[in-house]
């Protein structure tokens, strides 16, 4: 068993996990952070995307103790004080998300997008949706969120 | 909770109001099956064939039993030993001859032989999903591997391995619909007969979300309760219960949550959902099982896989005379719940499309296979007949050297011809066929086409356009007539309105949400009708014990026939509603109007709203008594008179790269009439959903078996699953005619995108690979496919030169 210290959602955590343990399984299992999901084995949907170290990974694809200090925000960790990270907002007003299962994944894998590449047009938008997989919405709805998100947070920059 | 706020309506039929459960799915705190941890659960795996047909002859499970962490290991023997009936079939189909289909058992686990890769052969429960999983590695199976047929083609074979001895030659059923004799005269005299033969790939429908159950038998009230990723369950709960395991409903609860898409695939009743609930009262503990994607693409119901012949008779100037179709249809290894029902009543019956072709006949062999079961998938059975409809009337104009669009539009069934009844056995009640495809060339500008295709032919590239004008049947019905039809189920729906005490309301309904929006579409069809705000309507759903009745959600059936049960519950609410103000007010019921939440006394201010008559309903201390009970809450079962139409026109545009086949949308066009729109983003939304599936079955999924019954696509690395680089935005519009037999004119949108838009890509790409001599092509329409056709189309023209 390996003990594993790590901040999730701004709160420092430890846990005891077997060392198979994925980091997907620590937060929903141990965590019950389930707003991250699992919908495939073979890390190609996309639906277990969070952020460690501020960039978005796939959790089924990064052991736990990989983990070991550092710094996770999860779909649980966005909404500040209540108010909804404007990706999620833009989500909403979009009608980007159907069933919800992917949204989270989405979500995050987002809004790294718009903060590393915040001039990231259709084309590039629709490339780094790449490793995330929707079955409901045709992307339509989705790429239209993240690129009104983009334009606010840019506005809001400049 | 909503994170928008919307003034307090009637009206609200027709905003696009964002939707209120948005706000769990975005915050993390939706509750999928996954999600859900009781107290004392154990896990689950299932151990299943890796061989499509073979005998099992020795099972050794006491190296798994004797594993860490291991309660319980159970095979087909256990589940014959406590007499568990089989999974049912939901639907039987005769014969032409008056037999009944061959409908062979398929048990929980089985015993004996296994017949698809992917057969559940036992089950191994461990305190956690890891030890379960590595205790089924335990598990040795002797199997001696038979002979097996993994494809239509196979199957069909003189000779082949029967997959079942009870239908040696394979066939499940053959069946027809539709004069015979007609239809032969007809052809006889022609002036030209079109042939096609087309393919129905076989697509998986790869729902995001795998699926799970838990199962938990609490024994002190002798109580079952299944948590079951499912897009219906009261059906599951009649399945499971009075086929299956035997419990009477009244101890048995199923509960769907929050579900991650269906598509269809989550509408049958699957082993595990016995499984998990059968193992929990054997353990005593609650069991649960989450499907791993491979085990998805490899036990989830299939969609699809026809080959179809037809032969549509024309005269000179390219009117329809007759149609005749030959549809053998794959059921997979075993039947699953709605299986025989999709190549027959939902897709034989569309035969006639939008068009007057005054014969038609059509034949249905259904066959067995060594494959996973196959069954509805979105669309279920109008996709293959819209399909080839689409095609062969496109084969139909370039051999008679007629306009593709005048071809359809001399051929429509025109909007003062409805109610129109078809050939094969349906009425049409309502249509403007010609007006969606207007809309359809003018989203589309299909002026500017020919500039279009002179662009891309600079840029090297090969530009076709394809157009498909379809019509489709949701909200299968009445039950009456889907009974006589072999279905084993009424088809109706059932909704409880209940009005509290202060004016707020809650709606029970029997269908079932999992993307659709149902939290915010019924709640804007209730505001509208009761006249409360938006904000104080809740939608429950997915609870046997909280809703009393209901159907499910497939068949694009929710609003036109759930929504109708919400309707009729509503009226019944007004009525006791008038007889309670007309006391309070002291006038008598026909003194007053129902206007925009209140009943008026006609020509005066005096008024009672909707929450005043609950109130007097709850607190009824001025009440009328002596004729009517207190409370304010009815419920309503709604039976449908007639299927509903949605049809429309779909545009697509697309890029061929002649050097290495590979093809792109460039332009896809949807234009369709749904009947009367009650939430328009949403309805968008389904239109694009629908468009990317139809896109993807066109161009890019296949589920493929070889001929030992491998599954060959059975993960994400090999099966083509849709991404967001593949497509460009969508132009979707609507152009509604009311439905004219249901109370809210509401025809169906959960399909439309998948149904009309294959055919419109395929007749594009053909388009654009006209100019080659490329003919034909089938779905999927690969890069390696098309290569393949325009290198073999050259080499023929070399030759001829």
């Amino acid at each position: 068993m390996s003990r594993v210290t790590l901040q999730v959602n701004g709160k420092q955590v430890s846990v005891v996990v077997e060392p198979r343990t994925l980091l997907v399984e620590l937060l929903r299992d141990k965590l019950q952070l389930t707003g991250t999901h699992v919908g495939c084995d073979t890390s190609h949907c996309g639906a277990c995307v969070v952020h460690v170290g501020g960039r978005s990974v796939k959790s089924c694809t990064m052991l736990a103790v990989e983990a070991d200090g550092a710094t996770v925000t999860t779909i649980e960790g966005l909404a500040q004080g209540g108010k909804l990270h404007p990706m999620q907002e833009s989500f909403h007003q979009h009608h980007a998300l159907q069933c919800g299962f992917c949204t989270p994944g989405m979500i995050m894998s987002a809004i790294e997008l718009v903060e590393t590449r915040p001039h990231a047009d259709e084309h590039e938008t629709r490339e780094w949706l790449e490793g995330n997989f929707c079955r409901c919405t045709g992307y339509h709805n989705i790429v239209k969120a993240i690129l009104s998100c983009r334009d606010a947070m840019r506005e809001k920059s400049a | 909770m909503s994170t928008t706020t919307h003034p307090s309506i009637p009206g609200s039929i027709g905003a696009a109001i964002p939707r209120r459960e948005d706000r769990r799915f975005i915050t993390g705190a939706g509750r999928y099956v996954d999600d859900i941890v009781l107290p004392h659960q154990a896990y689950a795996v299932i151990v299943r064939s890796p061989h499509a047909y073979a005998q099992i002859r020795a099972i050794a499970t006491a190296a798994a039993l004797a594993a860490p962490g291991v309660l319980a290991v159970f095979t087909g023997h256990d589940v014959a030993a406590d007499k568990v009936g089989g999974i049912p079939c939901g639907w039987l189909v005769k014969s032409k001859d008056g037999s009944n289909m061959v409908e062979p058992p398929h048990p929980m686990l089985v015993k004996d032989r296994v017949r698809h890769v992917g057969d559940q052969v036992a089950v191994v429960i461990a305190e956690s999903k890891a030890e379960a999983r590595a205790a089924a590695q335990l598990i040795e199976i002797d199997y001696e591997v038979l002979p097996a047929v993994g494809t239509l083609q196979d199957a069909t074979a003189p000779g082949a391995p029967a997959v079942w001895a009870e239908a040696p030659d394979n066939v499940c059923f053959d069946w027809d619909l539709g004069d015979k004799a007609a239809v032969a005269t007809a052809m006889a005299s022609a002036y030209k007969i079109i042939d096609i033969e087309v393919r129905q790939n076989r697509v998986i429908p790869n729902a995001i979300e795998p699926r799970a159950a838990i199962g938990h038998y609490d024994p002190a009230g002798d109580y079952y309760t299944l948590y079951t990723t499912s897009q219906n369950p009261h059906l599951i709960r009649l399945l499971l219960g009075a086929f299956v395991l035997g419990i009477p409903e009244h101890r048995l609860r199923v509960v769907a949550p929050d579900v991650g898409g269906g598509f269809g695939s989550k509408i049958y009743h699957y082993a595990e959902e016995a499984i998990v609930v059968w193992a929990s009262k054997k353990l005593g503990r609650p069991v649960k099982w989450t499907a791993e994607r491979s085990e998805s693409f490899m036990s989830d119901a299939h969609g699809r896989d026809t080959i179809m012949t037809a032969q549509l008779a024309v005269d000179k100037d390219g009117k329809f005379l007759a149609f005749k179709v030959h549809n053998v249809a794959n059921m997979g290894a075993y039947l699953s719940t709605f299986a025989p029902a999709i190549p027959t009543y939902l897709s034989a019956t569309l035969m006639a499309g939008c068009y007057t072709t005054p014969a038609i006949y059509v034949e249905v062999k259904a066959v067995f296979t060594h494959t996973v079961p196959v069954d509805a998938y979105r669309g279920a059975g109008r996709p293959e007949a819209a399909y080839l409809i689409e095609r062969i009337v496109d084969k139909a104009a370039r051999e008679l050297g007629i306009d593709r669009l005048a071809i359809r539009r001399k051929n429509f069934i025109r909007p003062d011809q409805f109610p129109y009844k078809t050939p094969v056995a349906l009425e049409y009640d309502v249509g403007d066929y010609e007006a969606t495809l207007a809309l359809a060339l003018k989203a589309g500008d299909y002026d500017g086409y020919p500039a279009r295709r002179a662009a891309s032919q600079q840029r090297g590239k090969l530009r076709g356009i394809g157009f498909s004008t379809y019509v489709e049947g949701c909200g299968i019905a009445p039950s009456a007539l889907v009974g006589q039809l072999g279905a084993r189920a009424g088809l109706y729906e059932a909704a409880t309105v209940r009005v509290h005490p202060t004016g707020s309301v809650s709606v029970f309904t029997g269908t079932h949400s999992h993307g659709q929006g149902h939290e915010t579409t019924f709640a804007q069809l209730v505001s509208d009708k009761l006249g409360v705000p938006f904000d104080h309507v809740d939608i429950v759903h997915g609870d046997t014990d909280r809703i009393p009745f209901g159907m499910g959600t497939y068949g694009s059936r929710s609003l036109s026939v759930g929504g109708s049960a919400i309707v009729k519950a509503i009226d019944k609410i007004l009525k006791k509603g008038k007889t309670i103000a007309a006391h309070l007010l002291a006038v008598s019921e026909s003194d007053l109007v129902w206007s925009r939440g209140e009943f008026r006394v006609a020509g005066t201010d005096r008024r009672k709203t909707i929450a005043e008559v609950a109130f007097a309903a709850y607190v009824p201390h001025n009440y009328p008594i002596d004729k009517i009970e207190p409370g304010l809450e009815e419920s309503a079962f709604y039976d449908p008179l007639n299927f509903t139409f949605p049809a429309g026109c779909h545009l697509c545009e697309v890029e061929v790269d002649p050097d290495t086949g590979v093809v792109q949308v460039v332009q896809m066009v949807a234009a369709d009439d749904v009947g009367v729109v009650l939430n328009p983003m949403i309805v968008d939304g389904q239109l694009h959903g629908g468009l990317v599936q139809g896109i993807g079955q066109a161009l890019y999924e296949e589920a493929q078996y070889d001929e030992s019954g491998q599954l060959l696509t059975g993960s994400y690395l090999n099966y083509g699953m849709p991404r967001a680089s593949d497509f460009p935005f969508f132009n979707v519009s609507t152009h509604p005619t009311a439905c004219t037999h249901n109370p809210i004119g509401a025809k169906g949108v959960g399909e439309v995108g998948a149904i009309g838009c294959p055919p419109a890509v395929i007749n594009a790409v053909l388009d654009a690979l006209a100019p080659l001599g490329v003919t034909d092509i089938s779905m999927p329409a690969t890069p390696e496919k098309v290569w393949r056709a325009i290198a073999s189309a050259q080499a023929a023209a070399s030759t001829r030169d």
